[in-house]
């Protein structure tokens, strides 16, 4: 893991240092409201519907045992004894004050943290692929890249103030799981044919009111042009982008009115000239960053044989294990969604459990997945049999990994000020409608995302089944969408058409998925691949079975 | 189609605190929806929004919200504004936990 | 009436030449024979265009319409780059917040309103830590 230099450290002392004095000067009039609010935003600070909102940065989805001991300590202190895991790999704290924040912004540079640029309109907390370093499938560790746009990005003078937000995610496998295509700039890994490492750059994707899939604007770009390519992508962006309408400033909007040809013209004819005026990254600082991620020294236990798996056990190594690339390791996927829960809510307590977990078991390493969930992404198989006792005790041991009630839910209109509906009770309905393990397991891979408004942090136009919270004259209204793909297939889902009512959309869910198991050919095939071959239209006669009558007559 | 005028609250969020705040009729806030001052004209609507808006160093984002007179008190219309006055629906948390 | 400042705080302006107008300059117009001037830009100039006149040209002014516009750090970063060493003010609503920033990509000046001059007075200016930054660390050989 990377941790600290002087100058990390004492960065971030100084931002904290400085939010105070701005929380001062907001008090005593220097600052008005609408100067004030984007400072506190790019310190991850939002007024919610209840109360403010602190965003903690989870620099792509990476933390250890201590950290996470802090943020328990946080939510006890400041907060109400829980944390809620964000679709950006972040945590966020529901009810902090404003006198608060800073010393909370205190506590967190205790353990190397901050809430740096998790909102506003700069460049967010860049993402990455939650097993990276880990995973069977990989082809290369995404977190020296990440942590290199890291540490260019943190108050860059340049592109703290751009037309909207800005958000960059990193994948090194051929499985796209940190939905590289749904960013304004999404990096994937590659090697050219003469084997040299270097990225497949990708811009202009993103959900919200206007969905796009990310357009390749460089093949191949090589690994030692990164920042001055990203600077050109950056102000291309700053300069051009629209600021005359929030709906229509991202990057996406840009490429789409201007034209990738045109758009790339331009970027390549500014990275051009920006690579004889830049300076090149100092190889010591890209050299630290890598000893960074050397991999932890591995155990060479024996892996041992249990003979008798209880059946819990046997559904948690079936939904929640991943292949690791050490063949006596694996990668543990922790649910925080328990049936009826609130999908990625940890109380303290767990918090600190899984803090031990990983200090014992996960050579101190914790990562938190865009889907919401915690993962221990080095685990030695022996130890997997305590590992599942501890989870147990603690409620996090739900068999439910990419299956019907992993939910990906944003905090809707119980939390948010932006929401237009609730999203947590659909998402707790619904798992409670599919309680059963072994049903969920029978109807397989299934991903669910649920957004309370159009900014689809909820991710809902690549769910395989994708749930819209709306406001329609005064009452809450729910549109599907089926087909979404978040992965290296990336697909935007297609509406079904009407939306329903609050107390309809867990009823109608129940009806697409009993008609999926009715026309699946098979077991094997999974409900993505049942739509694909079928279309919408099986889908649409189970939900509006009026209208089909209809047309019948 | 012009919009029934519905009798108006002026509501916004705390600075320090971020909870969500109510204009009485005594100039000040409130915690509590039922104690806000009602307007019941699009006039006395402009005059309470005008009157609201001068706390810029106690309350923000202040705006007006429909309302509607239960036994003599302002109820909350929208389910937005239900929500504001209760807290979040997973948890008894905000201001219905509170006394 | 308004308020220049700079590293060391609120200043006197000490500026004595023109100010063009971008297109008044660009046309050609009027431009002073011998002694330097300044071109006040917009938002959609690229500096590559004013390029050729570094040598002439003493002072950029660059306008910040609000200081959620963030343009004009964008291009007093692209003057530097393409080698202007002459003055660059920044003109308009700029915070104390946006100084470090602002100072970073090269500007040389800030001219605030009055107003925001006495609401954030000098001393807030001055406190602003002109500290070490992650992109000069990045690239420090």
């Amino acid at each position: 893991m990377y941790s600290y230099s002087n100058f990390d450290a004492a960065f971030v002392r100084d931002r904290v240092k400085e939010f105070r004095g701005q929380v001062e000067r907001r008090l005593d009039g220097s600052l008005t409201e609408d100067e004030f609010k984007p400072l506190r935003l790019m310190n991850g600070l939002y007024l919610q519907l209840h109360a403010y909102m602190l965003r903690v940065a989870i620099p792509y989805g990476t933390l250890n045992g201590a950290q996470m001991r802090q943020l328990a300590h946080i939510a006890d202190k400041w907060d109400k004894g829980y944390g809620h895991l964000t679709t950006r790999q972040n945590i966020q704290f529901n009810w902090p004050k404003l006198k608060d924040v800073p010393d909370i912004l205190d506590a967190l540079a205790d353990v190397s943290m901050h809430a740096i640029q998790t909102s506003g309109n700069c460049i967010r907390n860049v993402t990455a692929d939650h097993f990276a370093g880990a995973a069977a499938d990989e082809i290369e560790d995404p977190r020296p890249t990440a942590e290199l746009i890291r540490q260019w990005s943190t108050d860059h003078p340049e592109f703290a103030y751009l037309p909207r937000k800005f958000k960059v995610a990193v994948t090194g496998a051929p499985n796209d799981r940190a939905v590289t295509k749904a960013h304004d700039i999404g990096l994937r890994m590659v090697r050219n044919k003469a084997g040299e490492p270097g990225y497949e750059v990708v811009i202009g994707g993103g959900l919200g009111r206007t969905p796009m899939i990310g357009k390749v604007v460089r093949d191949f770009l090589p690994r030692a042009d990164l920042l001055a390519y990203l600077e050109a992508i950056l102000q291309v962006y700053n300069l051009s982008g629209r600021r005359d309408n929030k709906y229509k400033a991202r990057i996406k909007i840009l490429v789409h009115e201007t034209g990738l040809e045109e758009l790339k013209a331009r970027i390549e004819e500014t990275f051009a000239r920006n690579q004889t005026l830049l300076e090149p990254v100092d190889a010591g600082v890209v050299a630290r960053i890598n000893a960074s991620f050397a991999p932890p020294e591995w155990d060479r236990r024996a892996v041992p044989d249990i003979p008798h798996l209880d059946a819990g056990f046997r559904s948690f190594l079936d939904t929640n294990i991943a292949a690791h690339k050490q063949s006596d390791y694996a990668i543990v996927t922790v649910s925080t969604k328990p049936i009826g829960g609130t999908p990625g809510d940890v109380t303290s307590e767990q918090m600190r459990v899984l803090a031990d977990l990983a200090e014992r078991y996960s050579h101190d390493e914790l990562r938190i997945s865009h889907e919401q969930n915690v993962i221990l992404p080095h685990v030695h198989r022996a130890d997997l049999a305590v590992i599942y006792g501890r989870l147990r005790e603690a409620g996090l041991h739900t068999a439910n990994i990419g299956l019907v009630s992993d939910i990906i839910a944003c905090p809707g209109m119980d939390y948010c000020a932006l929401a237009t509906a609730r999203s947590i009770p659909v998402a707790q309905k619904i798992s409670e409608a599919f309680s059963d393990l072994q049903a969920q397991h029978d109807i397989g891979d299934l991903k669910i995302k649920i957004s309370g408004c159009i900014n689809a942090c909820g991710h809902h136009h690549v769910g395989h089944i994708g749930i819209l919270g709306l406001d329609r004259a005064g009452v809450e209204n729910y549109q599907i969408t089926l087909g979404g793909d978040g992965t290296e297939t990336a697909a935007i889902g297609e509406r079904t058409g009407p939306g329903f009512a609050y107390d309809e959309i867990v009823p109608a869910i129940e009806r697409i998925v009993n008609a999926y198991l009715d026309i699946r050919e098979s077991a094997e095939e999974a409900f993505l691949d049942t739509y694909r071959r079928v279309g919408a239209e099986p889908f649409k006669a189970v939900l509006y079975p009026e209208s089909n009558k209809a047309n019948a007559a | 189609m012009a919009r029934k005028f519905l009798p108006q609250i002026a509501t916004g969020n705390d600075l320090l605190e971020g909870d969500v705040v109510y204009f009485t009729e005594q100039g000040d806030w409130t915690r509590k929806h039922s104690d806000a001052v009602v307007a019941e004209t699009p006039e006395q609507a402009e005059t309470l929004l005008g009157a609201a808006t001068l706390f810029p160093h106690q309350v923000v984002g202040v705006y007006l919200a429909d309302a509607q007179l239960v036994n003599g008190k302002p109820a909350p219309v929208h389910f937005r504004e239900i929500f504001r006055t209760k807290g979040p629906s997973n948890y008894f948390h905000g201001k219905q936990a509170e006394v | 009436m308004s308020q220049l400042i700079n590293k060391t705080g609120f200043i006197e302006d000490d500026w004595q030449g023109e100010i063009l107008p971008f297109d008044a300059f660009w046309n050609g117009q009027d431009l002073p024979e011998e002694e330097p001037f300044g071109v006040a830009i917009d938002v959609a100039t690229d500096p590559f265009d004013l390029q050729p006149w570094f040598g002439r040209v003493d002072m950029i002014v660059i306008p910040f319409a609000g200081f959620a516009d963030g343009r004009g750090f964008s291009l007093a970063r692209k003057l530097r780059q393409l080698g202007y060493q002459g003055r660059i003010r920044a003109q308009g609503h700029l915070l104390v917040d946006q100084f470090r920033a602002a100072m970073r990509v090269g500007i040389d000046q800030l001219e605030i309103s009055d107003d925001l001059a006495a609401r954030m007075p000098e001393h807030q200016w001055k406190a602003v830590p002109l500290s070490d930054s992650y992109q000069s660390h990045l690239n420090a050989a």
